[in-house]
């Protein structure tokens, strides 16, 4: 169990938790500036975990907004992980429900890429997932309530730490490349994210992209089957 | 005030699991249509590209198209790393010591 279940969830989540202390230390000395106590902080990343929807909030908090704007607005900023959970979906079919419910609230962009990417390669189950997630949970709780205490004594860009998530997606994006449709897929959403996002406000060019570049990548993908009979990617 | 914050936390924490939970706990009982696991099977790529190229190519307030920024140059090396090494650890370390490293350069 410890050696084959937990030490390579453990293992796995390091980049994640690398890439979660410096964010989430940054969020906790925005919250604790917005008025949140350490108490606060803390239920806030237990009970949502969610670090976009979590920084929005409190600067809607610090400037005024009412309850209903900010859970709405997190509701939108997250609509994302809908899409998530059903690509996961189609990885654990007939897993069992109370466990599926537990793994759901672990799932954010860098848990289901690493989680999505070694379940498809073979070498990964829902109980090395579940560990992975509660790891990376674990550290995100506990940065952002270190945030409230000391995050005001490290200095702001340092070390790179602004990079480290986007080197994460980076990555994480790599690991997906493995077809040309796939390729093609990604190069779609990419552009049309961009083009999207100088369009409309807010974080809805997300969701927007990947559906419509995910619809046109299929629509190739079937193109190029009744093309080349036999030779579908 | 107090209370209000719980509100929001619990209301937050409400929105952001329903829609984690609700594919995993319906989809995985049923089998679904061909066309719908291919269109799935693209997802995941198209998610990580739209979260990662905004981040690159677009700077902040009021949003505007900026390909000169550090972001988007040390990318490259970063990716080339990633594609090379398939290592995810080291590619975080690669991205924020480059990035560290543009940051005295230039």
């Amino acid at each position: 169990m410890i050696q084959n279940q937990i030490m390579p969830g453990v293992k796995a989540a390091w980049p994640i938790c690398l890439g979660y202390i410096p964010i989430g230390l940054a969020f906790g000395v925005l919250a604790q500036k917005a008025g949140m106590s350490w108490f606060q902080i803390a239920l806030m990343s237990c009970i949502v975990f969610a670090g976009s929807s979590q920084f929005i909030a409190v600067s809607m908090l610090a400037s005024g907004s009412g309850a209903l704007a900010v859970i709405t607005t997190a509701f939108f900023v997250n609509l994302r992980h809908l899409l998530m959970s059903s690509s996961l979906a189609t990885l654990l079919q007939n897993e069992h429900r109370g466990k599926l419910s537990v793994f759901a609230y672990g799932v954010t962009d860098e848990s289901f890429a690493i989680n999505y990417t070694r379940m498809l390669a073979g070498d990964w189950d829902l109980n090395r997932s579940l560990v992975l997630n509660h790891t990376a949970n674990a550290c995100w709780i506990l940065s952002t309530v270190a945030g409230g205490f000391f995050g005001h004594l490290i200095p702001p860009h340092s070390l790179g730490i602004d990079y480290a998530l986007i080197a994460m997606f980076i990555c994480l994006l790599v690991f997906q490349l493995t077809s040309r449709v796939i390729v093609l897929t990604a190069i779609m959403a990419g552009i049309l994210s961009v083009a999207l996002a100088l369009w409309i406000p807010g974080n809805s060019y997300i969701v927007l992209a990947s559906v419509v570049a995910a619809s046109i990548g299929m629509g190739m993908g079937k193109l190029s089957r009744i093309f080349q009979p036999g030779k579908g990617d | 005030m107090p209370d209000t914050y719980v509100f929001i936390i619990v209301g937050m924490g409400l929105v952001t699991y329903i829609p984690r939970w609700l594919p995993l706990f319906i989809l995985t009982k049923y089998t679904l249509p061909q066309w719908f696991k291919e269109w799935l099977a693209l997802i995941p790529a198209s998610v990580l590209s739209a979260l990662l190229l905004p981040e690159l190519v677009i700077g902040g307030d009021p949003r505007h198209l900026d390909i000169m920024r550090p972001e988007m140059w040390v990318a490259f090396p970063t990716f080339a790393f990633a594609l090379v090494t398939k290592s995810l650890g080291g590619t975080v370390v690669v991205g924020m010591v480059l990035f560290w490293l543009s940051g005295k350069l230039f």
